[in-house]
Formats: C-alpha cells, sequence, structure tokens
C-alpha cells in the first residue's frame, strides 16, 4: 500500500482547489499504473495514460509528455475508470430522516376523498439535484463518478425517472441517455396499489394501454394517469428503459412478459432471487442491479438469497451492477466493499470491476468508451492505493471529465478538526 | 446528591438479593464436546495486543491450554494452519438478531416495546427468536458471541441478552453462562421522535433527560423502599426468638419490574449500554450517570465519539461504533471513518465495533479493516494486533465477559477463528470457528454448519 509518490498530486490537487468555475482541463499523463482498461486489452502492468480535452487519448506505454502536461507518477498503483454508486438519492437526499431535505418521491394524491394512489411516471427527480450535497463529495472521494439518481416509490407503483448522473459537482450532470423509468413490484409495493402483487400488474397494463397510441380514451373513461404522465410513459413503452425493483423470481417472470409484450428495455433492481432465473435473464440481456451482501431473506420475496447471486447471475452470463441499497445515498460507496465480498465469494475479479464500471456505462447508455479506459473513454479515473476492491485500499486521486477532484470532504474537515494532538497525518504517498 | 450512604449501598445490595433470590430463566448452554485440537503454524492475534507467527494453539476441553511455536502435539488433532490467521471468536455488542429476525416482516419486529418510553422491565432474551437465520451467517463471520439488545425507541428499552452463538431451539440454551444482562438506553431523535408523534413526553431532547431523571429517582426510592424493609425484617427477625409477643411480620414493597432493573443498574449488576450519536449528549449521559451513580458501559454508534475521546478514555467508557456508516439523520451527520481509530488512541480508550445490522455482523473484521487503514492514513500506529482488540477483548470488556473470553491466552474459553488470510482483508473468509473448543463452523463442509428451521425447504433455499 502507498507504494510510490508524487509531489505532482499535491500539485493537482492544489490547482484543483484554486479553481473555480468550469477551467479547461490540462492535459494529464498518468504515468506507471496499473491500468484497468475493462476493454479486451485487460489490465496493463505499468502502463501511461494520456488525458486530454477531458477525455482518454492514448495509452500504453513510454507516451510522451506534451509540454504544459501535468505528470502524475502513479508508480504501479492501479487506475481504475471511475466507479458507480448504484441505485442512490445522491443529490436528492441529504439526510434521510430529515424529509425538508429528501426530494425522492413524489406521492401525489387527490386527499382523504380520493385515491391515495395517483401514478405519476413524469416525475423526475433532476430538477432537485443538488450538486452540493455533502453526499456526494464524500462518495466522490471514494471513487465513486457517477450514480443512478433514482426515485422512491414509497410503497406506490410508479415512482417515476431518474438518469446517472457524473458527480462532478456540476449543476446538470445528468446524462440524457441514461434516463430511466423505475416501477416497484412485489411485497414493498403495498400503499394504493391493493396490496396485491396481481393487483400491481392490473394497473401496470391499465396504465400501459392509456398510454398507448391508438387506444383514445373515450369521455368518462376512468383515467389512472394524468395526459403528461400517459405521454412520458408512452416514450419509455416504445423502447424506453423501464427499472424494476423486483426480487421474487416468479415477479421477475412477470417483469419478463410484460418488458417482451410493451417493447420495454428492463432493468432488475434488486433481483434477490435472480440467479433462478438466470438463464432466462441471460437470453433475454436483461441486466441486474444487485447487493452484493445480501444473503438473508429481509422480506418473503428474498428466500434464497445468497453470497452466490452475483457470481451466479455472472457465470450464466446476465449483465450485472451493485448497490447498496440499505444505505445507498449517503454510503453508496459500499458497493466497492461490496464488490470484494462478491470476489471472495466466487464472482471474477475482472467481473466484479465490470460491475462497477463498464456495465452500468453500458447499461445505461453512457457511451462505448465509457466505463472503460481506452482512447476516446471520459477520464473519469481514480488512482488507487492498492487493490481497488480491498477495504483497506483508499481513493488517491480521482479524475472527472479529465479534472482532478478535491480530496476533501465535509468528513476531512472533522477529522482534520478533531485529529488527537501530536498526530500527523501521513503524506498522501510516502 | 448522593443516594448511595456506605450503609445505604451494603442494604441495597441484601434488599436486591432480597428482590430475586434465584437468577429465573437461567442459562441452559452446554458446550458442545471437543476433542483436543493444535493448530499449527499461524499467524495469531491473540486479542491482548500480541501479534504471534508462526505459532501454535492447543485447545483442550474446551479451553486454550497453549500458545506459541512448536507445542506439544500429545493427542491433539493437528490442524495445518501455515498462511492463515488465527484469532479470537468475534464478539459483537450491539446485534438485534432474534428479536428483529429475518425475514423482517409484522412478525418479526420483537425489538423494540415502543409502548412506553420506560421499559427497563422488558428483556430482549424474551424476543430472541433462534431460528433468526441470521446467527448462523453471523457465526460463517466468526462471531461466537453477542450481545443481543432492545431497540433504541425507548429512553430506558430494556435488559439485553449475551449469547453464545450455537445453534439451539431455545434462547436459554445460548444464554452466555453468567454473563451480566445489559441495561439499553437510548439519547437524541429516536425516543422523541417516537413519542413526539404521539403527542406525549419525551418529545424534546430535555424531555428525554427529564425522563431518565424521573426514572432513576424512582428507582432510588424504590431502593430505600427495599433497604427499609429488610432494615424491618432484620429487626423482626432478631426480635422474634426472644419477645414473646411478637409485632406484626413486616411485608415487603410491591415488585417493580422496571425499577429493578434500575436499581441493579445502580448496583453494577447490569451492563450500561447507551445509544448515543452526539458527543454533547455523550457528556450528559455521563453526568447522568454521576447523578445517579451507574457506569456507562459503552456508548452504541456515537458517530461523534471521536469529540470527546479523551473524557471517554478517562472515565473507562468504550465507544461501540461503525466504520463508515454516517448521515441518515441529522445525529449521524458529522460521522468520520476515523472515529473508531480516534476513540482508541489515547490511553485507556476502547474502541469497539459494533454492527447493529444483519449484515454488518456478517464481516466485523473488515468494519475493523476499514477503520484501521483510515486511522494509519490519519497518522495512528495501529497495526493489526491492536485493530483486532475492536472485535474481541474490548468488547468483551463491555459485556463484562473479558475474564474468559476476548484473548487467546492459557485457561480462556477456547473461542477461536481460522481465518483463510488475514482477516483485515475485503477477501478474508473465517475457515474453521470454534466455540468452546469444538468445531461450529467449517467453510469447507457446509452441511456441518447451522442452518436455521425456517430455511429447511424453502424454495432456492437449497445448498
Amino acid at each position: 500500500m502507498n507504494r510510490g509518490g508524487t509531489l505532482a498530486l499535491v500539485a493537482l490537487l492544489a490547482c484543483c482547489l484554486g479553481s473555480s468555475g468550469i477551467a479547461h482541463s490540462q492535459d494529464i499523463l498518468i504515468r506507471g499504473a496499473k491500468v484497468h482498461t475493462l476493454t479486451a486489452k485487460g489490465t496493463l502492468e505499468r502502463a501511461d495514460v494520456l488525458v486530454r480535452g477531458g477525455r482518454v487519448v492514448e495509452v500504453g506505454s513510454g507516451l510522451a509528455t506534451a509540454a504544459g502536461a501535468t505528470v502524475v507518477e502513479a508508480n504501479g498503483r492501479p487506475l481504475t475508470p471511475g466507479l458507480f454508486g448504484g441505485i442512490t438519492g445522491l443529490g436528492i437526499v441529504e439526510i434521510e430522516l430529515e424529509s425538508s431535505t429528501v426530494d425522492r418521491s413524489a406521492l401525489v394524491g387527490d386527499g382523504a376523498s380520493g385515491p391515495a394512489f395517483v401514478p405519476r411516471p413524469e416525475f423526475d427527480v433532476a430538477p432537485a439535484f443538488n450538486p452540493d450535497s455533502v453526499s456526494i463529495g464524500v462518495n466522490r472521494i471514494e471513487g465513486i463518478t457517477f450514480a443512478m439518481i433514482a426515485p422512491n416509490a414509497s410503497g406506490t407503483l410508479f415512482a417515476g425517472q431518474g438518469a446517472v448522473a457524473r458527480l462532478d459537482g456540476s449543476a446538470d450532470p445528468f446524462v440524457a441517455a441514461s434516463r430511466t423509468q423505475f416501477l416497484d413490484l412485489g411485497s414493498s409495493a403495498t400503499a394504493g396499489v391493493g396490496y396485491s402483487r396481481a393487483a400491481q400488474f392490473m394497473l401496470l397494463e391499465q396504465a400501459a394501454r392509456e398510454a398507448l397510441p391508438g387506444k383514445p380514451l373515450q369521455a368518462g373513461d376512468v383515467r389512472l394517469l394524468t395526459p403528461t404522465g400517459r405521454e412520458v410513459l408512452a416514450r419509455y413503452l416504445a423502447g424506453g428503459r423501464i427499472a424494476f425493483a423486483v426480487d421474487r423470481a416468479v415477479d421477475i417472470r412477470q417483469v419478463l412478459d410484460f418488458a417482451a409484450k410493451h417493447g420495454v428495455r428492463p432493468v432488475i433492481i434488486g433481483g434477490a432471487q435472480a440467479s433462478q432465473v438466470a438463464a432466462l435473464l441471460a437470453s433475454s440481456k436483461v441486466p441486474v442491479v444487485l447487493e452484493p451482501l445480501l444473503n438473508l431473506p429481509g422480506t418473503f420475496d428474498q428466500l434464497g438469497a445468497s453470497m452466490e447471486n452475483a457470481s451466479k447471475l455472472q457465470r450464466a452470463g446476465v449483465p450485472i451492477m451493485f448497490s447498496h441499497f440499505s444505505s445507498g445515498t449517503n454510503t453508496a460507496h459500499k458497493v466497492r466493499q461490496g464488490a470484494g465480498v462478491a470476489v471472495a465469494h466466487g464472482l471474477p475479479w475482472d467481473a466484479a470491476l465490470a460491475a462497477l464500471t463498464s456495465t452500468p456505462a453500458d447499461v445505461f447508455g453512457l457511451g462505448a468508451a465509457a466505463g472503460r479506459i481506452m482512447p476516446g473513454s471520459p477520464a473519469d479515473l481514480v488512482l488507487w492505493s492498492g487493490d481497488p476492491l480491498e477495504v483497506t485500499t483508499v481513493a488517491e486521486q480521482v479524475w472527472i471529465g479529465g479534472r482532478p477532484q478535491s480530496m476533501r470532504s465535509r468528513q476531512t474537515e472533522l477529522r482534520d478538526r478533531y485529529r488527537p494532538t501530536g498526530v500527523a497525518a501521513r503524506p498522501r504517498s510516502p | 446528591m448522593s443516594w448511595k450512604s456506605p450503609g445505604g449501598a451494603v442494604l441495597a445490595l441484601v434488599a436486591c438479593s432480597a428482590i430475586a433470590a434465584t437468577e429465573p430463566y437461567p442459562s441452559t448452554y452446554r458446550a458442545k464436546p471437543g476433542a483436543p485440537v493444535l493448530i499449527r503454524n499461524a499467524t495469531v492475534l491473540d486479542g491482548t495486543g500480541r501479534r504471534l507467527d508462526g505459532a501454535d494453539v492447543l485447545i483442550r476441553d474446551g479451553r486454550i491450554v497453549g500458545i506459541g511455536p512448536g507445542l506439544e502435539r500429545g493427542d491433539a488433532t493437528e490442524i495445518d494452519a501455515q498462511g492463515r490467521w488465527v484469532t479470537p471468536g468475534l464478539i459483537d455488542v450491539h446485534s438485534h438478531l432474534g428479536v428483529y429476525a429475518s425475514p423482517g416482516v409484522d412478525a418479526t419486529q420483537d425489538g423494540n416495546e415502543a409502548t412506553d418510553p420506560v421499559t427497563a422491565g422488558v428483556w430482549a432474551e424474551h424476543s430472541v427468536w433462534p431460528q433468526d437465520p441470521g446467527f448462523a451467517t453471523a457465526l460463517a463471520g466468526g462471531v461466537t458471541t453477542l450481545q443481543i439488545l432492545p431497540g433504541s425507541a425507548n429512553l430506558i428499552g430494556g435488559r439485553g441478552v449475551t449469547l453464545r452463538n450455537v445453534p439451539a431451539t431455545t434462547y436459554q440454551a445460548m444464554k452466555f453462562p453468567e454473563a451480566p444482562q445489559g441495561l439499553k438506553m437510548a439519547c437524541g431523535e429516536n425516543p422523541k421522535r417516537v413519542y413526539g408523534e404521539r403527542d406525549r413526553a419525551p418529545s424534546t431532547r430535555m424531555g428525554n433527560v427529564a425522563g431518565y431523571r424521573q426514572a432513576f429517582a424512582d428507582a432510588q426510592d424504590y431502593a430505600q423502599q427495599w433497604d427499609k424493609y429488610q432494615a424491618e425484617l432484620t429487626a423482626y427477625e432478631k426480635k422474634k426468638g426472644k419477645d414473646k409477643d411478637p409485632a406484626e411480620r413486616p411485608s415487603p414493597p410491591k415488585r417493580d419490574l422496571r425499577l429493578d432493573t434500575l436499581v441493579a443498574a445502580m448496583q453494577g449488576k447490569v451492563q450500561v449500554h447507551i445509544h448515543c450519536y452526539r458527543a454533547d449528549e455523550m457528556a450528559v449521559m455521563l453526568d447522568l450517570a454521576k447523578e445517579y451513580g451507574f457506569k456507562v458501559a459503552a456508548f452504541h454508534h456515537g458517530v461523534e465519539a471521536y469529540k470527546i475521546a479523551d473524557r471517554l478514555a478517562q472515565e473507562g467508557v468504550c465507544g461501540a461504533l461503525w466504520a463508515d456508516w454516517w448521515g441518515f439523520k441529522l445525529e449521524a451527520y458529522d460521522g468520520i471513518w476515523e472515529n473508531l481509530a480516534f476513540v482508541d488512541a489515547p490511553p485507556n480508550g476502547c474502541a469497539i465495533v459494533h454492527s447493529d445490522s444483519e449484515e454488518g455482523i456478517q464481516r466485523l473484521n473488515q468494519e475493523a479493516a476499514k477503520a484501521m487503514s483510515r486511522g494509519q492514513r490519519a497518522g495512528l500506529d495501529i497495526p493489526p494486533e491492536r485493530a483486532i482488540r475492536w472485535i474481541t477483548s474490548n468488547a468483551a470488556k463491555s459485556l463484562g465477559i473479558a475474564d474468559r473470553v476476548g484473548t487467546l491466552e492459557p485457561g480462556k474459553i477456547a473461542d477461536i477463528v481460522v481465518w483463510n488470510r488475514d482477516p483485515f482483508s475485503v477477501y478474508a473468509l473465517p475457515d474453521l470457528v470454534y466455540i468452546d473448543g469444538a468445531l461450529a463452523f467449517d467453510r469447507n463442509h457446509p452441511p456441518a454448519t447451522p442452518r436455521s428451521d425456517f430455511l429447511l425447504g424453502q424454495p432456492g433455499a437449497a445448498r
């Protein structure tokens, strides 16, 4: 750990802290890193990565230093793409138990007289996103550079729309192609959806029927959705991406049927029993976002939850990603530990890293070079003190779009204020 | 004000034995018989702060009988631990296994008697469902002893119980013999939220403190009634033999289970464990403890414990903490990775990694590893042999069982984990777990490891 040192890192940090607004990123040469490319080239020992204009332009050995470039000596330390934080409330939840800081759900009802359940698939969390949220900084310095910012259904069926954000502190960090509609199925969806899985599918079919063009509603028809809701849902039904929060194998089958019928690209969120239907998921190329640490049945839908869920799905050819659902906002970074634990339980190391990088980039449409280190990749990179999946490893420097990110957060401020007297911090890279 | 005049304290002790003469709900735990075992050539972290490389550990009759290089094998079965690491069995001081069991359905919500802010009379052990599948998964993570606590809805939630992590059909068969019970108290947001939402006290932090104080004041009064009764009874018994016309036999006060618990806390018979996040609130609780003459064994969660690390160390109070939980409520907003390391740093500092989670309890070693690494980077010298104390001996200390478990020393109970590698790694897994010298878990022979009745015959639950 902590091999090799570089003053360049310190210089970078200073540059970053001193800058304000969007600075034009300068060339960066990261030299002598163990580069996990997430491409067919695999892992390159002692390779150089040249970053220009916010993108990786070259990966190889003995790369020339452009004039004025910042050189970072990696000294063999691992370099990975930035990590995916999973399905989170980053930027829309500051403190879960302070409702005034939580913007994750739209529970819009008609009050006491009307139904509690007014599905609003048009709800979109983006306008609430706060790039200054303390949680973003805390997770970013752990190497989390992008995450799905997702609405929460809070017991209803339609949660609404989310999208992947790059956690670079900008006010509009969302990747347009990543927009996803979120639905909550199974035992967690209760309030206002009839307390029955069958009613969930009934309402889902009704909503889909309302949204389908060519089946105009007649005056006097009972409407589930608002006109905007119908428009928005129609977009997702025409080949859009819908994420279904669902655990039970039989419910996953229902979801796949629904998706096939309506031409939806489904993503399974949770999927505690997904490995039971691994072949089906693999053949329909449906990805799963799972909690790699889940091996106890939190609900009856999760019976059979197992540490081998990830490795079984991966072996079957199902694209997998990770999320730390139980505290997926403040502690989203725990996905990295979860990935390591999955490795200890049989998931190949490279597959675990892919689940944190290239797979989410692919699934959520971030572009073919995203989540990888290759020419054309966005320079969202993390230089690690050691094995990126190891719990004793820390991110030493994070770049997003080629810009070095401040490696300080509110937590490091508190740490430094209360550091025991007489104890000096170790140099970043002794 | 002190209620503990020297004589009073003695009387109260007498009174207490009068209150509950015999231990109800006794432990029926019996150690599994285990043949002698010699673990050969391991890296041993013994829990006292020592690391021994290439050392052997000899177990016989459920006890550790030797530790060091080149031990005589005798009749012991030898286990080659070359490349493997050996630690004491892990101890979690804060678990809700059994009282908030998996699956977390309505019927298993047995951890908070949230019907009154002071329910000191309830015992968590009476909620423990031994078939919680989480016991077995915790065992697979090396946990051999754990304290099950009531939740934190109440100011004074009730008594905790320390269990051996063995499969059993009754909790009594898991109950750690002669381990003191715990008393769970809670600061801050939870009690004031739970009761404030119902328009009853407490609804504020000052309401919380008034609630503790009134409860302990009632307990003092109760103890005095028993002292008085005991004195009268003694006088009566003395008189009875001599006097031909004896006075009426004094009748005892009515027993109050809530106050029994609080009196036991003031007498040091139960270990007081306080859920408390903020530094300032911990300081209030230390003053409360002084006011009523009880000792705080540990603050649990304590995400701000690092702010008062010196005081905790001076007062001999442990911090039972997480490595990285923070921010889910305002009182947890100031969490830092270095909390455990900073609490550990002062002389006499007592840091403990706790879980409060059926997931976290499976990887206490990794939580310790994260905190160790961050502490090291903050400039503290924390080798693995020091950090292992956070999940072994320090935990045992706060539970009042350090004389029996928590370290690998001759004479101690043979609770031992053999790890496949350095336990301070995300890839580390226990290969073997011994409880009382008997093999309780063997990763390479899954059928021999416990599995809850609940999981039998469930679809997808076969292994």
